[in-house]
């Protein structure tokens, strides 16, 4: 893991938007993600979590502030690079693989760009492979089981090479043996991650750091082990630790 | 329904039929039926003809022939329609077991069973032979509009998350004691159709959103460089052809 | 009711096929237009018409499954041509049921592939366009409330059918491959798509009434009407700071209720009247197919045998003699006629409507680059 990297994978600050409704969802956000930093990001429901990754590839606009991927701020005039360099793994696998079968989905994003033949066929192979998915490459998504689907998904915006890759519930209806192989994988990659989930024993194991995100803000940011083991923090914002879990008595590795 | 590449029609196979770049055989069909339609009605032999060669290529695709006239069942509601015209169609009379018939009818009803039934066999020897993926690359191929192709994909790809969705609510109906059994059950259904489409039009931004976070931005990269030999388009014309002769001597004979 | 390959004559089928064509062109590009939200990401219709429309294909593809029961084991499903139009406009109504009836036929061989012209001419074309016009109509008639959107949605669906019959019927007129008369082929053909339709009507208005009362932003039909009685903000208005001043005016603001309120008279009027019309010819159109059978059969007699030869010929033609008895002739030309009508007063409501809609449309392409300044600065 590098530690000093000449600029910040991900950099956003003083981050505010408001829904066209009127709904303001992000009140001022300021966040910074060094490279191959692996940062959990923990809120409740409703904290605005969701606005938040979709502001970092452009999907949103920002109503003020600002959102910088590897120095590159996120406007209209490089979307398409922005999007190259920000991964982001939606919640739903079957939001994600569109396409007819997984070779081509894994595909989609490497063309888009431009990318063709041989490079492009090296690219999906490299991407199916870390994910260890390379022997389904010509079935469609709809046959495999939720965690393979889950993993292609990780396949889908690997194979944009990000600087960044966003992950948001990673963990999400995974059995435990799905869950552990994604964290495996998760682990392999030396990618800067973020990653948004209610699955805080998952943080625990993946993210050396972790900020909270409540009521629009960044509340908090620190280690993880510190962070989940401030009774009164997590209290404050929702934040539970599943039954008969000690993070105090978790030893972390490396 | 089936899911995914395969569908309830297609069947997996290696025969030469199956080996046909989609777009030929969808030529070919689409030929092939333009002509058994154009073919007169008079000419009765022809049909069976047509229907002789449409079992040489079932043969050849090796699709067996009980998997064929399953399928043709799909008619039945215009076999009734069919069946109804000697009954109510005008012109001369004739007496056909002790029934009084209209021979332009006789003929309207063999008309539309006889050119249906081809157009029927036909499509499923097409669906039978080709993956669904496939055909939808083919009608690319065919210079459909590519925004129509899309669609029809994304229709493919969802038809069955989203029949999968509506099973679901059916289930969590049934666990809930709730069984249709008529009209004034309607209300119950209606919400549950409601809902699917809330849930289907907020899939649809879903994957939007998933799209152009992968650098969509209206076009889809199209990585189909499959084009057809002159031996695959002669193979696959043999059918309108010989189809063709059988109609042109209809007409002259 | 896909109609199958020999049903209708090469020269009419390949007819429908280019208006079917022209209509699918026609709608893509409509589609874009309404499909472009002003939802997360904005986004111009172009990227948004091919997940969105894909999504709504495949649910009417799935909704025409789901069984409705009647009585005794039979049982009913929606055709969702009137539905797709209330819930996502009439351009993309068309195009989701076009891709629907071309992926039956192509992959379940339902309906002919030369056939495939009059499914979507019938099926797709007329009763979305039929479902959209009455819908617009009645909307602006009634009063502003839900439960006008569900009346409405009821009569869009229940004449909705019934057109699609009537479509059927005159490009049967046109190109029947059997000289069943026009008037018995419409009466059946009416009669029986009168009682789907009401079927198809409870069905519709009850779908959209449960939508609309979760989402009542996603019924397209209904946007003119909630909009103004939700009060939004201007999208921008609302946002913290970086908000360039876009007055809320630009919303479509409700339509002054006074000159309404004359037109409205008027258009009751005209409905009533045409309805009076459509019921008067329909009687007449059931009641004469005997005497008219009668008159052709006598006539015809003497050409009959000979047309055999000629019948499959693109030259055939039965509507001329078929359409012999001139009350009969009248009777359908006034249906025609009263389709027509609605069409065409479709027509104009789609114009009127995308007129006002262009300046609605305009704000979401604002919007995306609007806050852009201020964090660029």
């Amino acid at each position: 893991m590098s530690t000093t990297a000449p600029a910040p994978s991900l950099a956003v600050a003083g981050l505010a938007y408001a829904y066209p409704d009127g709904h303001q969802a992000l009140f001022g956000v300021d966040l910074t993600l060094r490279r191959g930093e692996r940062v959990a990001l923990l809120g409740p429901n409703g904290a605005g979590k969701t606005t938040l990754v979709l502001h970092l590839n452009g999907i949103l606009e920002a109503g003020a502030g600002s959102v910088t991927v590897a120095g590159l701020p996120v406007a209209k005039a490089h979307l398409a690079e922005i999007r190259r360099r920000v991964g982001i793994v939606f919640q739903d696998p079957d939001d994600q693989l569109f396409m007819p079968t997984v070779r081509e989905d894994v595909a989609f994003g490497p063309a888009a760009a431009g990318l063709r033949g041989a490079e492009l066929d090296a690219r999906v192979t490299e991407a199916l492979d870390r994910v260890g998915m390379t022997a389904f490459a010509d079935r469609p998504p709809h046959h495999l089981s939720f965690g393979q689907r889950r993993r292609v998904a990780v396949a889908t915006v690997l194979a944009m090479r990000p600087e960044i890759l966003v992950l948001d519930e990673p963990s999400s209806n995974l059995d435990p043996a799905s869950r552990r192989e994604l964290a495996d994988i998760l682990r392999s990659l030396d990618v800067t991650v973020l990653m948004v989930t209610h699955d805080l024993p998952y943080a625990l194991e993946l993210c050396p750091r972790s900020v909270v995100l409540s009521g629009g803000v960044i509340v908090a940011d620190g280690t993880t082990q510190e962070l989940l083991c401030d009774e009164e923090l997590m209290r404050g914002h929702r934040l539970e630790l599943p039954f008969g879990f000690d993070p105090r008595s978790v030893t972390l590795p490396g | 329904m089936g899911a995914g590449h395969t569908h309830k029609l297609y069947r997996d196979g290696a025969s030469p039929v199956h080996a046909l770049p989609a777009h030929c055989k969808l030529a070919a069909v689409f030929c092939f039926v333009l002509i058994v339609v154009a073919t007169p009605r008079t000419a009765v032999w022809a049909f069976a003809l047509h229907a002789v060669l449409l079992a040489a290529v079932a043969a050849t695709a090796r699709v067996p022939a009980g998997f064929l006239l399953k399928r043709l069942l799909i008619e039945v509601p215009f076999v009734a329609f069919a069946v109804l015209m000697p009954f109510v169609a005008e012109g001369p009379r004739t007496h056909v077991l002790g029934l009084d018939l209209s021979v332009s009818g006789l003929w309207g009803a063999w008309n539309i069973l006889a050119k249906g039934t081809l157009g029927v066999a036909a499509s499923v020897l097409l669906a039978a032979t080709t993956e669904l993926r496939q055909l939808l690359l083919g009608l690319q191929r065919l210079k459909m509009p590519p925004l129509l192709v899309q669609i029809a994909s994304f229709m493919i790809r969802y038809g069955d998350v989203i029949t999968d969705e509506m099973r679901r609510m059916r289930i969590a109906r049934l666990s809930r004691g709730f069984e249709a059994r008529g009209v004034r059950h309607w209300g119950v259904l209606a919400k549950s159709a409601g809902a699917l489409f809330i849930r289907s039009y907020e899939r649809g931004e879903r994957v939007h959103l998933a799209m152009v976070s992968r650098g969509y931005t209206g076009t889809m990269p199209l990585l189909d460089a499959t084009t057809a030999t002159r031996t695959q388009w002669t193979r696959a014309a043999a059918l309108p052809l010989a189809a063709l002769a059988v109609c042109l001597l209809g007409w002259t004979l | 009711m896909h109609v199958p390959d020999g049903f209708i004559n090469a020269p009419v089928s390949a007819a429908a096929g280019a208006v079917a064509a022209a209509a699918v062109a026609v709608s893509l590009r409509g589609a874009r237009r309404e499909l472009a939200g002003a939802g997360a990401g904005g986004g111009t219709g172009a990227e948004r018409t091919a997940p969105l429309a894909g999504l709504v294909a495949a649910f009417i593809f799935a909704v025409q499954m789901l069984n409705f029961p009647v009585a005794a084991g039979t049982s009913g499903h929606l055709l969702g041509g009137a539905l797709a139009a209330i819930l996502v406009g009439p351009y993309t109504g068309v195009l989701c049921v076009s891709v629907v009836l071309l992926m039956q036929g192509v992959l379940f061989a339902d309906g002919g592939l030369t056939a495939l012209g009059i499914n979507i001419s019938d099926m797709a074309l007329t009763t979305t366009v039929v479902a959209y016009g009455v819908f617009r109509l009645l909307v602006k008639v009634l009063p502003r409330t839900r439960r006008s959107v569900t009346v409405a949605s009821f009569v869009a669906a229940l004449l909705s059918v019934p057109a699609a019959a009537v479509c059927f019927t005159a490009l049967y007129a046109l190109g029947g491959t059997t000289d069943v008369p026009i008037g018995k082929v419409f009466t059946a053909m009416v009669g029986v798509h009168v009682l789907i339709g009401i079927g198809e009507a409870v069905i519709t208005a009850l779908t959209v009434g449960a939508v609309i009362a979760v989402r009542p932003d996603l019924v397209h039909g209904a946007r003119g009407l909630t909009r103004p009685l939700e009060l939004r903000a201007s999208p921008l208005a609302a946002a913290p700071a970086a908000a360039p001043d876009r007055p809320a005016a630009d919303q479509p603001a409700p339509v002054p209720a006074a000159p309404r309120r004359s037109a409205r008279r008027l258009w009751l009027a005209g409905l009533a009247a045409a309805l009076l019309c459509a019921g008067g010819l329909s009687y007449y159109a059931s009641s004469s197919p005997d005497g008219l059978e009668k008159v052709a059969h006598d006539k015809g007699l003497d050409t009959r045998t000979e047309q055999h030869a000629t019948a499959d010929s693109p030259l055939a033609d039965y509507s001329v003699k078929d359409i012999a008895n001139p009350r009969l002739a009248g009777g359908l030309a006034g249906v025609i006629g009263v389709a027509a009508t609605l069409a065409v007063g479709t027509g104009v409501f789609v114009v009127l409507r995308r007129r006002k809609a262009a300046a609605a449309d305009a704000a979401p392409a604002v919007d995306a680059p609007a806050p852009a300044p201020a964090e660029q600065g």
